[in-house]
Order: structure tokens, then C-alpha cells, then sequence
């Protein structure tokens, strides 16, 4: 088993996902370097948060065009596991591997702190550790965390439940009031189709130790450890 | 000499516009040995400039400690180093980016914090946290500002909080702390002092030094532009005038994605072992890396600005050399190995060229395309610069009587209105809409972000397994207002209470950063604050054991001929051996023993009679005339600050450092802004877990003090802390204090019920339910803010 954590100009959440893996967890991870094209035999992809090449233009519109993308891509097409978090979510959506697409917040700044998502499937890779309906505490740090899509694209995603986490408030009452930056239907993240490519914005990689305030993301990361150990007791 | 042609001969009139006075001239002859070109002279102004040179401070500044065992490296590099033990070290430091930051908010802010990152990761140190102490004019309408000046004083703030937000959200630092201060004073001339920490191996700090004849001199990162040309001469060392606003062209743009790039290939070319020292550019650009590095070095050095990546055409070598582009720095490296560093570089996709060379007897020589465009020896002109031993005159003493003081109200009134006023002004609320727009979680260190602890704290990850054992705290602090009224008592506080919010934090204080605004050093007034302040400082870190390790200081904060308050900014750092042993301030458990620890004197109760300056009732109304409370209430600013006595301080210091490592308390948070009942109210605020989650603990607290009513909640005296006790363990707190000496006294306790209530003499004088105050704390700037 082996996670990879990609490093665009700019990622500056790729240390942070690389400790959760490495040093909490304890499983083998490596860096990628956006201009290899070649994933190291990972198993398991993640696009950090970070402002990749600068995210001046808009936010991950320059990074889906760099050379590893391409990998990315062929890597997700043939089922491989791929999460993106917060820029990694925004990247995923530029290069179409996810549907949507991000907007300003609608306060239109910067928001840093913890939110509350529910779980709302449970037949994931990335979710398949959690309770449906399991509450999680999470820290956001962006500007354009506002997901959006048309209205048939809402539909679709919430028929084939592919939204996997949803913005709500401590205890779960009011997904609304939990909601800190405008996205429809107060989507966190989404799911592909295929439900092996995954986006949200908060940062699972930041809740992984009770001294950070919370530990609530580590569940993310054990799914799909689970997948990756299934996987390889399967081909054993 | 052959100097660049078709040139403007220098007169001392053009030497005037740049600032550089008649004997200044003089001197720049006698170095040369004839008159300066006008890039010679562009040189020697920014470098002359009181922002670069010093040369009012000087002479004060060397009354400070500097010294220390854990001190690595004092004040003249680009930041403090010390010793955190393991194997590593801290750099930090603080600096101003004030004049900027009015002339166009936003870049100003940014590149402050752009500015203050490079200067701790050119020690080869990756930065890890910044903190951000703010000054703003009053952003709501009252007496002395109207609605106009307040818009425009929250406009400032709106750019300011976005610019710093912005460099560091996307450079990747957490910005973890800081504070934020409204006085009318500042309306014109806001305050930005930016603090980075950052850590390194012991063995792998870089220093500036050039050395090594025939090294090549690498210039890597962006390209120079013409922006912010004068911006150290011009902006920050001269007073604001109605033209100023022409001088946005002075600002510099900041781009915190290319100093990300330049991060990672700067500590990575590090790692080398091919880089033999390396000097960001900052004020006075290219001017200021060259000369210094040569200076510093014993060298000489010799560059050709044709090599020098640009970005316009057509620029002079004045131009060149006066730039504040943003995000380059200048680098030596081993001879023979700098395709090695080049390569590093060209992988980020940064510009890095050689443009020239150390060289021997100690001559800087600028070439541009086969020509000298100056030549002045570098030691000279870094440091043998102008030294002013300016006029010092006290400002005649200020004649108050009893009518000018707060008059307390009597015995019993209930205070629950003016305790929900208080809460909600904007230096007492809480600061969240603006930490809230800040990342402070990147890098999973923040073990105590803003308002969490009253010290920010990060973690230390071994930079090789990851593994965490230590932790370090920092705390800004430095209120103006005291200083004004009376500055080497004011001084004191500001290093007094920065360190005991780091001890409040569970770390102990061991070495400070300073960063000190100021008038017009051509008063002599000014130069008196400045002096006594300075003095305020030496004493009280003496006392503390806090040196000073670095910072800055900024003259010419006035406009249109008024000072702004002598405001000194106090950055201490402080290490917590166990990481997990921090102290926040939020109570915890219903139940819980709330205990006051004072460090003043020991005796069987508190209140002025057990003080050693024990205040008559007139002095006690002088001493809370200065107070946050009386300033909200009844809009008066005068008296004096609280007395202080370092001993106390320094004996509550070492009780709480020994209480959190004992980890015999539940939560700490002293009395500073506000007093006890704002302390108080601040430990049941945080003891909710997240913003919409169910209400917080209350307090139910009983005082029998001998002060009136409101000195008793709102006075501001230091070396005082609240700390919240299980009761089971509360023998053992009573014991730990006493042997500090440090008076403990049983207030009240946690409840559960969403009361906050405090009795004094008998009397009911606060009693409301915690959500109420919680709202008025907790959302009211955010409602002045919002407004346009």
C-alpha cells in the first residue's frame, strides 16, 4: 500500500496530508512532483490544499493542465483512488473528473475554522469507515469553497448520491445555519459516478490529532486504508 | 572615474530631496573622495535613512539587553535566533510596515508580511507562524471621530486584514496570533508590526556574510520593476503630508505565490551545502543586499546590473538599485558549484542568474553593461553612517485634577449594562471576523490559535521523524495609550504582559522581539518617549529574562505634524517543554474552583491594602482613568497607567509555568484589557467547542475587595491571573502558589447554568445570562465592521 500526495507550485497542504499518512497513520506515502507523469506505483492519490501556481487566474484552472494531471486522470479512469482536498477538490473540478465547480464565498472572503459535515454515504472509499449519518468536525481555510452546479447536475448528484458530505451544525439540526460559504444544496464533497475520485473542501489532513482540536478526519483517511488492505488481501 | 553618462550632476540641492542633509553630503564626500554620482547618492540616501540606518536609535537601542544563554544570535542579522534545545533553534523577529499600509492597505499588508517571512527563512529557518499587531483609528463614530473618519479608518482595516490574510493563506504560514488596538491617533497613520517564527537545525543557520573572493553572486526570484523605489527613504523615513497619497507609486506589490516558490528552492538550495550566505532584498533592494553582505563580510563585491532580471526596460542603475521589487533575494555561493544552486532554482522555475562576484578590498562596484555606475566602499557606507544624539526635552507635566478622573459610581449600582458595553467596544470584543479571514490551522502545529490560549502556540515537528515533544508560545503586546501618559511604565507593561501571557500559555518566557513606533525623531519630545521607553524595555526584560533578540524601529509615524502614541510592540517567545501541557483560557468543568493568583506582596486578602504602593482612593481614580473600562464608560483618557512591580510579575510568571507543568489547573488567562470580570467572561465565552455549538459554562464569583465596585472588576493592574481549578486538586494549587509567593484566593466557581454572576461587598453587580455577553462580545465588531 502506498499513498501519493501531489506537489504543485503552490500546494502548501502537501506536508500536512504527507504527517497524517506518514506519521499518524503510519503508512507508506511519497510526493509527486507535478511535472512527473509518472505515480510512483501509488495506490491512492491526493491533491492537496494550497494555491497552486499562484491560483491567480482561478483556482485550479492552471494546475489541471500540468504534466502529473495527466496520470491523475488515466489513474482515476482505470478506478484508482484519488482524493482532492480544498485546492485538490477545486483542481478536480477544473479537470472534469468531478462535476461542478467552485465560486467565491458568498461573503466573498477568506474563511479559516472549524465546520461541521454529516456523512451522508457510506459506500465510498472514502467513507466506508463511518457511521451514515456520523457528524465530523473539521477545519475550512479558503475564498472559493462555494460549490456549484446546475440545477440538473444538483439533481443527478443527489439521485446517484454523490454528495458524501454535506455542511451542517454541531448536532446535525440545521445544514443551512452550518453552511460557511454559500454552496448549493450545502455540499462539502462529492463523489464521482464511479465513487473512486472524491473532493471537499474541509481539511480531513488537519484533524488527525485530539491536540489539533479535533481527530475527526482520521476516519476519511482509515476508509481508504481499508480499501487499499481489501485490495491487497484480495490479490494475495 | 568613468560614470554613467548623460547623468544629473549632483548638487546638495538634489542631495536634499533625497533627504540626505548638508553634513550627511560632507561625509559622502570625505568616504568617496569626491562628489556621488546620482545613483552613488541614491544609494547612500536609502542606506542613510533612518529606516535602514538607525541613525536616530542608535545610541538608545544599546541600552538593551541583548544577551542571554539561550541567544543565538542578537540584534544586526536579518532575525533573533535561540536555542530551543534538540538540535534546534527559533529565529524570529518583528518589523513595521506602517506607512505602506495607509498609503495603500492592502500591498502595504502584504508585503509586511512578505518582507517579515523572508527575513526568517533567509536564515535558513522554514517559517511556522506569524502573528500580526494591529493599530487602526476608531471605526466607530465618538468623540473625537466622525462617521467619515471611522469608514475610513474600518476601510484601512478591511485592506489590512485582506492583505495580511492573503500573503499568508497562500504562502502557508498559519497566522496564529496578534492583536488588535483602535486609538483616534492612528487614524492617520495605521500600525502594521508583522512577527514571523520560524525553525532550523542549530548547525544550518545562514548569516549574510559575504565571503570567499571570487564566489559568484547569484540574484534569484523576481524580477525588478520599478515599484517601490524610495520606499524605505522616502515613505518610512519621513513624516505624512497631504501629498502622500502620490506616493502609492512608493508601495510595493506583493506576490505571495512566487515567495512560496522561493521558500522551497531557498531551503532546498540551503541543503546544498553550496550557498555560503544569502540576503533577501528588502528595503533598499538590491542597495541594501549588496553593501550589507560586503560589509558584513570584510569584502568587496562587484555586480553588473545588465544581468539583473527585469521586468521594464529602459531602467537606470539608479532604478535598479533602489527597486523594492518584492520577493528576491541575492545569494553567494561556492565557486564551482553554482550549476548545483542554479539547477534548484530553474526546478521551482525562478529566475537565478549570476550577476557578479565577491571581490577583494572592500570596494562594492555596480557595472552596468561594461560601465561603473558606482563604486563606494561598502563598510563605510553599511556602517560608519550618520549616529544622531537628537534633543531630549520632557514634555512639560500634565496638571490633572480629581475632575480629570474617572469618578466610580457608588456602592452597589449594578454595572450588568455598562459590563455588556464594555464587551462589545472594539478593543474589548472579540477579534474573530478578522482571525477568522486569517489560515490558521496550515501546517498542523497551531496547538492554541487566536483567542484560544492568551499565547499563541505551535508545535515543533522534528523536521526529520515528525515526532513532537516541545512546543513554543508567542504573545504580542504593547498598549499606546499607556505609553503615552507615561512611556517607560507603559513599556514595562508591554513586555510585563506579553510574558505573562506566554507563562499563562504553560511556557516560559526566554527572549522578546521589538518593533517601536514613533513620532518624529526631530522632536525632542518624541525622542524623550523614545528614550524612556527604551529604558522601560531594559528594565523589564532584564527582569523577565526576556532579551531582546531583534526588531525594529519606526520614526515618523505623523501626520500633518501629530504623533501618534508612542507604541512600542512587544513580541516574547516562550517554550513549553511538553506540548501537552498547554494552558487555554476556557473553563472546562462544571464545578471547577475559580482562583484568583496575584503576584503582588503576600498577605491574608487583596485590594489596595495589600500592595505595596497601596493607592489612595485619588489614586486609584488616576490609575483607572487610563483603563479600556473608563475610556468605553465615560470617554476619559488620562491619569496613569497601573504601577507595576516586575517582582510580581515575575514570581506569577514562574507559579503558572509551574502550575501547567504540573498540569494542576483546567485553563489560565490574566488580567490585562478590561480586568477581572472580562477575563472572567472570556474563559465561559471559550469553553464553547465551536462556533453554533450549545452555550458556554458560566461563573458565579464573590469579591470583597476593599476597592469601589468597578476598580474591583475592570482595573487594569498586572502580575494577576485567573486560573480554574478541579476541586480535588486545589490543596495542591494553594501550595504551588504559596511557594512562589503569589497570593491565591478561592472567587467562585464553574457553573453549569447560563449565568454569569458576580457579587461584590454583598451586592449583586453583574448578573446575565452568558449568551447575552456572548453576543455582545462576541459579534459586535463584526457589526461595525460590516458597516460601509
Amino acid at each position: 500500500m502506498k499513498f501519493g500526495v501531489v506537489v504543485f507550485p503552490g500546494s502548501n497542504c502537501d506536508h500536512d496530508a504527507f504527517y497524517a499518512i506518514g506519521n499518524v497513520l503510519q503508512k507508506p506515502v511519497e510526493f509527486i512532483w507535478h511535472q512527473s507523469e509518472n505515480l510512483a506505483n501509488c495506490d491512492a492519490i491526493i491533491l492537496p490544499g494550497g494555491f497552486s501556481y499562484g491560483d491567480y487566474l482561478r483556482t485550479g484552472a492552471i494546475a489541471r493542465f500540468s504534466p502529473v494531471m495527466k496520470s491523475v486522470e488515466k489513474f482515476a479512469n482505470s478506478g484508482g483512488m484519488v482524493l482532492g482536498v480544498c485546492n485538490g477538490f477545486q483542481i478536480l473540478c477544473e479537470a472534469g473528473l468531478l462535476p461542478g465547480a467552485m465560486m467565491r464565498n458568498s461573503g466573498l472572503r477568506f474563511i479559516c475554522r472549524h465546520v461541521h459535515i454529516r456523512v451522508e454515504q457510506t459506500d465510498t472509499p472514502f467513507t466506508n469507515a463511518a457511521q451514515k449519518g456520523q457528524i465530523l468536525k473539521l477545519p475550512i481555510a479558503h475564498s472559493d469553497g462555494n460549490y456549484n452546479c446546475d440545477e440538473a447536475t444538483v439533481a443527478e448528484l443527489e439521485k446517484n448520491r454523490q454528495v458524501i458530505f454535506r455542511y451542517t451544525t454541531p448536532d446535525g439540526s440545521d445544514d443551512n445555519a452550518g453552511n460557511p460559504n454559500g454552496a448549493v444544496h450545502n455540499i462539502a464533497g462529492v463523489c464521482n459516478r464511479e465513487r473512486n475520485v472524491a473532493g471537499l473542501m474541509p481539511h480531513p489532513e488537519r484533524a488527525v490529532e485530539a491536540a489539533l482540536d479535533s481527530a475527526d478526519g482520521l476516519v476519511i483517511l482509515h476508509s481508504m486504508i481499508e480499501v487499499l488492505v481489501g485490495a491487497a488481501k484480495a490479490t494475495a | 572615474m568613468a560614470t554613467a553618462t548623460t547623468e544629473i550632476r549632483v548638487t546638495p540641492e538634489i542631495a536634499a530631496e533625497h533627504g540626505v542633509t548638508r553634513e550627511e553630503y560632507a561625509r559622502i564626500q570625505q568616504i568617496l573622495g569626491r562628489d556621488p554620482n546620482i545613483t552613488e547618492l541614491g544609494i547612500f540616501s536609502v542606506m542613510w535613512s533612518e529606516h535602514c540606518s538607525y541613525k536616530s536609535s542608535k545610541v538608545h537601542l544599546k541600552r538593551l539587553p541583548t544577551r542571554g544563554k539561550l541567544v543565538v544570535q542578537g540584534p544586526g542579522e536579518n532575525a533573533g535566533v535561540v536555542d530551543i534545545g534538540d538540535g534546534l533553534v527559533a529565529a524570529f523577529k518583528i518589523e513595521s510596515h506602517n506607512h505602506p499600509s495607509y498609503v495603500e492597505p492592502f500591498q502595504g499588508a502584504t508585503t509586511g508580511v512578505g518582507g517579515i517571512l523572508r527575513d526568517i527563512f533567509t536564515m535558513g529557518a522554514r517559517p511556522i507562524a506569524v502573528l500580526d499587531s494591529l493599530r487602526f483609528g476608531e471605526v466607530a463614530p465618538g468623540k473625537n471621530t466622525t462617521e467619515e473618519d471611522a469608514a475610513k479608518n474600518r476601510r484601512i482595516l478591511d485592506g489590512v486584514v485582506r492583505g495580511v490574510g492573503s500573503y499568508g493563506n497562500c504562502f502557508g504560514v498559519p497566522t496564529v496570533g496578534g492583536e488588535v488596538a483602535f486609538e483616534p491617533c492612528y487614524s492617520q497613520n495605521p500600525l502594521v508590526n508583522a512577527l514571523a517564527l520560524g525553525i532550523a537545525k542549530k548547525e544550518e543557520i545562514f548569516l549574510a556574510k559575504a565571503k570567499g573572493i571570487g564566489n559568484p553572486v547569484i540574484y534569484v526570484g523576481a524580477k525588478t520593476g520599478r515599484d517601490g523605489i524610495h520606499g524605505a527613504s522616502l515613505l518610512a523615513s519621513a513624516e505624512f503630508t497631504e501629498e502622500s497619497k502620490q506616493k502609492r507609486p512608493n508601495v510595493q506589490v506583493g506576490d505571495p505565490f512566487m515567495e512560496k516558490l522561493l521558500l522551497e528552492a531557498c531551503l532546498e538550495a540551503m541543503q546544498t551545502g553550496a550557498v555560503v550566505a544569502i540576503q533577501d532584498m528588502g528595503a533598499a533592494g538590491l542597495t541594501c543586499s549588496t553593501m550589507e553582505m560586503a560589509s558584513r563580510g570584510g569584502t568587496g563585491i562587484e555586480i553588473d546590473l545588465a544581468k539583473v532580471p527585469q521586468r521594464e526596460t529602459g531602467m537606470t542603475p539608479y532604478e535598479i538599485m533602489l527597486s523594492e521589487s518584492q520577493e528576491r533575494m541575492l545569494l553567494v555561493a561556492e565557486k564551482g558549484r553554482e550549476q548545483e544552486v542554479l539547477a534548484i532554482f530553474k526546478k521551482w522555475g525562478l529566475d537565478a542568474v549570476v550577476v557578479g562576484h565577491v571581490t577583494e578590498g572592500g570596494i562594492a562596484r555596480i557595472n552596468n553593461d561594461g560601465r561603473v555606475a558606482a563604486e563606494i566602499p561598502a563598510h563605510p557606507l553599511a556602517e560608519e553612517g550618520p549616529v544622531y544624539r537628537r534633543l531630549i526635552a520632557a514634555p512639560a507635566p500634565r496638571v490633572e485634577t480629581e475632575k480629570d478622573w474617572f469618578a466610580f459610581a457608588p456602592e452597589g449600582t449594578n454595572l450588568t449594562a455598562n459590563f455588556l458595553k464594555l464587551l462589545a467596544s472594539p478593543a474589548i470584543a472579540s477579534k474573530r471576523w478578522i482571525t477568522e479571514q486569517y489560515d490558521t490551522s496550515v501546517r498542523t502545529n497551531t496547538l492554541a490559535g487566536p483567542g484560544a490560549s492568551d499565547a499563541a502556540v505551535v508545535r515543533i515537528k522534528d523536521p526529520k521523524t515528525g515526532a513532537v515533544k516541545r512546543a513554543l508560545a508567542l504573545s504580542t503586546d504593547g498598549n499606546g495609550r499607556w505609553c503615552q501618559l507615561n512611556p517607560r511604565v507603559g513599556a514595562m507593561h508591554a513586555v510585563a504582559e506579553a510574558a505573562r501571557n506566554v507563562a499563562c500559555s504553560g511556557a516560559r518566557p526566554i527572549a522578546a522581539t521589538n518593533c517601536l513606533n514613533f513620532g518624529s525623531p526631530e522632536k525632542p519630545e518624541v525622542m524623550w518617549q523614545f528614550s524612556e521607553t527604551v529604558d522601560g524595555l531594559a528594565e523589564a526584560c532584564t527582569a523577565l529574562g526576556t532579551p531582546i533578540t531583534g526588531g525594529n524601529v519606526s520614526f515618523y509615524n505623523e501626520t500633518l505634524g501629530k504623533s501618534i502614541y508612542p507604541t512600542p510592540v512587544i513580541g516574547v517567545l516562550g517554550i513549553l517543554d511538553d506540548a501537552s501541557r498547554v494552558l487555554k483560557i476556557a473553563f472546562r468543568d462544571e464545578g471547577d474552583v475559580i482562583v484568583l493568583l496575584d503576584g503582588f506582596g503576600v498577605g491574608p486578602t487583596l485590594g489596595s491594602s495589600a500592595r505595596g504602593a497601596s493607592p489612595a482612593p485619588t489614586g486609584l481614580a488616576r490609575e483607572f482613568s487610563s483603563s479600556e473600562y473608563s475610556k468605553a464608560i465615560a470617554a476619559i483618557v488620562a491619569g496613569e497607567p497601573p504601577s507595576i512591580d516586575l517582582g510580581a510579575e515575575k514570581r506569577l510568571q514562574d507559579c503558572l509555568i509551574a502550575l501547567a507543568a504540573e498540569g494542576a489547573v483546567q485553563s489560565a488567562h490574566d488580567i490585562s484589557d478590561g480586568g477581572l470580570a472580562v477575563t472572567l467572561a472570556e474563559s465561559c465565552f471559550a469553553s464553547v467547542g465551536a462556533e453554533l455549538a450549545p452555550p458556554a459554562l458560566g461563573a458565579n464569583v464573590i469579591l470583597d475587595d476593599g476597592d469601589p465596585a468597578e476598580s474591583a472588576l475592570f482595573n487594569e493592574r498586572g502580575a494577576r491571573a485567573v486560573v480554574s481549578v478541579t476541586p480535588s486538586k486545589l490543596a495542591a494549587v494553594l501550595n504551588t502558589a504559596r511557594q512562589y509567593r503569589v497570593v491565591a484566593r478561592e472567587l467562585g466557581q464553574v457553573t453549569h447554568s447560563d449565568a454569569f454572576r458576580i457579587e461584590h461587598k454583598g451586592r449583586t453587580v453583574i448578573d446575565s445570562p452568558i449568551e447575552i455577553l456572548r453576543d455582545a462580545w462576541g459579534h459586535s465588531l463584526e457589526r461595525t465592521l460590516a458597516a460601509k
